[in-house]
């Protein structure tokens, strides 16, 4: 941003811009110039920057149709998935899928040229039979033996349709690996535990990704000409337990049979946060190969995995620049 | 057999017959294999196995590697370009974990089985092979030696990097094993970047159908796989077959509980009868005296998507220069133990 040119704005809507992902996003691109953001959201953005416009509506309401029809639109960055597996079902899916579909079909009749879904690499699932690099065209099998993440699979495809439905809309999925940081995520809180459990025996490479890195990915996906499926990693796996290790974490060792049968018990009497089924994610892999999104979006993870680790636990991080910041919970 | 039509008596002396041939084989096998001779035998030799095995316990510095060349041989482990910065490739693959179970490595591939590799220089010092062997004895050991030999007795050693049953990812701890001892599941996509990424893969392409074979069926081959031949056609890589000699008698297996195998989810489930009397130590392996042949590398070409029939073929060559190897071996060796 060297020199200040009296050009035309680019105009993004972010949905889910309360959530911890549209506020990075939404700072990262408050710093540029001639950037003019919207955010869509029902939940409040208490520390929302000035010029930064928000709309607190449901993205399925009539009234957000409205903002697409008035102002022309240059992205949408489509953050604004719920995956919180003690909301009813019905609202989750309703939400997420008509939402998707809904802010598609704004896109296609009001000629936004470009939209960014952020999806997960949760939904290939993990297999006992998982390649170690799995590339964006494995089968979507998350769902199997995990009903709840459905969804997430479901409004990954519905995006996949729109590459052919609405060619002339730029279509970015983008499959991140475990995020962390501040976010409010399975695995952020899973290290976040005094004691994570851990399946006895078993010990899978896990990838994760700071959550500055996948918002630079996010934008690097609104370039023009950019369009597809990206997988998205951090720099390099390693092992669960290493994971935990560094988190300074000690590991709750559970036998694997026992396990899943404790933790649904324990989720439906609210001890719990996670469902059972999650456990299978501390027994397989899910690793992804992230090639495309470092040869076409030229990104390259900017944080270690440490530095990761300590975002989701609010430790101090120097960022890459060099700037120290502390970053307190909540 | 039985033809409509037939009389009575002709039937009769058609069922007398066959059970005196049945018979006369039968008493001509048991001659042929004089049981109390060949129990004997082999208790003469398991006697002379074991006092070799604890002449060497005795005396471990005879067989022990020192620290130094241990030091030298991980450093070939570490030149692996995949390391992240805590020391694990994005297969599980930890040099480290390496080091710390080779010492149980050691012991097997010295003591107990007392490796006898022939060969070893036909395996090449770098670039992509695909080490492709028979499989044998209940228990993967066999290929655990195979990879000690080029670990151990190979210079410059070569890492391995073999192609496992994702029944082993299922199993708790033996997974974990595998996994950092550089193990894969096999699955095609895994092994066709390990190799283009020019390392060493070693394949059984008999699968658990090799390894729970039961002992009447001893180093007789079951149907190869043909998926390492298409991948080797793809990427153009040369490959190594290799004859284990010795595993096969390791545990005794007299069948496999196929049902019961379904039921668990379990590729096999072996029958060995000496369970009856040590229980679930019947699947220790005994110490019998593993010798095993590295052939030369032999390169193949060819369109990887083929018909089925073509690839059969070059398969069948492959097969056939680890039956040679096999035979060499057998005729080479004076009994199981020793």
């Amino acid at each position: 941003m060297a020199r200040r040119k009296r050009t035309k704005k680019t105009r993004v809507v972010i949905t889910g811009i309360s959530g911890r992902l549209g506020q990075v996003l939404t700072r990262r691109l408050h710093r540029m110039d001639n950037m003019e953001v919207i955010g869509i959201d029902r939940r409040r953005f208490p520390q929302r920057p000035k010029d930064v416009e928000h709309l607190r509506i449901d993205i399925r309401r009539k009234a957000c149709e409205d903002l697409f029809r008035r102002r022309r639109v240059d992205v949408i960055f489509h953050l604004g998935l719920m995956h919180d597996p003690r909301r009813g079902s019905d609202e989750h899916h309703s939400w997420n899928i008509l939402g998707t579909q809904r802010i598609f079909d704004y896109a296609q009749r009001h000629g936004v040229p470009k939209v960014v879904l952020l999806s997960s690499a949760d939904v290939y699932g993990p297999q006992d039979d998982n390649p170690a690099f799995l590339s964006e065209s494995a089968p979507l099998l998350g769902a199997l033996g995990f009903p709840q993440i459905r969804d997430l699979i479901s409004v990954d495809m519905l995006a996949q349709s729109y590459f052919w439905r609405a060619p002339e809309i730029e279509t970015v999925v983008l499959r991140p690996v475990h995020i962390l940081g501040q976010v409010d995520n399975a695995l952020s809180n899973y290290l976040r535990l005094k004691r994570p459990p851990v399946l006895f025996g078993f010990d899978p490479m896990m990838q994760v990704i700071h959550e500055e890195d996948v918002i630079t990915a996010v934008m690097a996906a609104a370039k023009p000409g950019i369009r597809g499926i990206f997988n998205v990693a951090g720099p390099y796996g390693l092992p669960l337990r290493q994971l935990v290790e560094l988190a300074g974490a000690e590991a709750l060792e559970l036998p694997h049979p026992v396990a899943p049968i404790l933790v649904r018990q324990a989720h439906l009497l609210r001890l719990v946060d996670a469902p059972a089924a999650e456990l299978e994610y501390l027994r397989y892999a899910v690793t992804v190969d992230d090639r495309r999104a470092r040869e076409l979006l030229r990104f390259t993870p900017q944080y270690s995995v440490s530095q990761a680790v300590d975002a989701a636990l609010g430790r101090v991080v120097t960022d890459p620049a060099g700037q120290a910041a502390v970053q307190s919970p909540g | 057999m039985t033809q409509r039509g037939d009389s009575l008596e002709a039937r009769i002396g058609r069922t007398a017959r066959a059970a005196r041939k049945t018979a006369g084989q039968l008493v001509a096998a048991a001659e042929s294999r004089k049981p109390q001779r060949l129990v004997s035998r082999l208790w003469e030799e398991f006697t002379e196995a074991s006092s070799e095995v604890s002449a060497l316990l005795k005396d471990p510095n005879s067989w022990r590697i020192a620290e130094s060349e241990i030091e030298r041989r991980s450093q070939h482990l570490l030149a692996n370009k995949n390391l992240g910065e805590h020391g694990i490739d994005p297969f599980g693959f930890s040099p480290e974990y390496v080091r710390k179970v080779l010492p149980f490595v050691e012991f097997m591939h010295r003591v107990w089985f007392r490796v006898e590799n022939h060969g070893l220089d036909n395996v090449p010092a770098q670039g992509r092979c695909l080490l492709v062997a028979n499989h044998s004895g209940q228990l993967p050991f066999d290929g655990m030696m195979i990879g000690s030999s080029l670990l151990l007795d190979r210079d410059p050693p070569r890492m391995i990097r073999s192609m496992v049953e994702k029944f082993a990812i299922r199993t708790p701890l033996f997974g974990t094993f595998c996994m950092r001892c550089g193990q894969v599941t096999g699955l095609p996509d895994n092994c066709r970047r390990l190799l283009e990424a020019e390392e060493s893969v070693m394949v059984f392409p008999e699968g658990a159908r090799g390894i729970s074979k039961p002992i009447q069926r001893r180093y007789q081959m079951t149907a190869f796989g043909h998926g390492f031949m298409r991948l080797a056609l793809e990427t153009g890589t040369p490959i190594v077959p290799i004859a284990v000699v010795g595993a096969e008698e390791q545990i005794i297996n007299v069948g496999n509980a196929e049902t019961l195998a379904k039921f668990l989810n379990a590729p096999t489930i072996p029958l060995p009868p000496l369970a009856l009397l040590l229980g679930p130590l019947a699947m220790v392996p005994a110490p019998v005296k593993y010798r095993i042949y590295f052939g030369e590398p032999m390169s193949f070409e060819g369109d990887p998507n083929d018909d089925d029939a073509v690839i059969a073929k070059l398969v069948a060559e492959v097969k056939g220069a680890i039956q040679d190897l096999m035979d060499r071996g057998l005729r080479e060796r004076a009994g199981i133990f020793i």
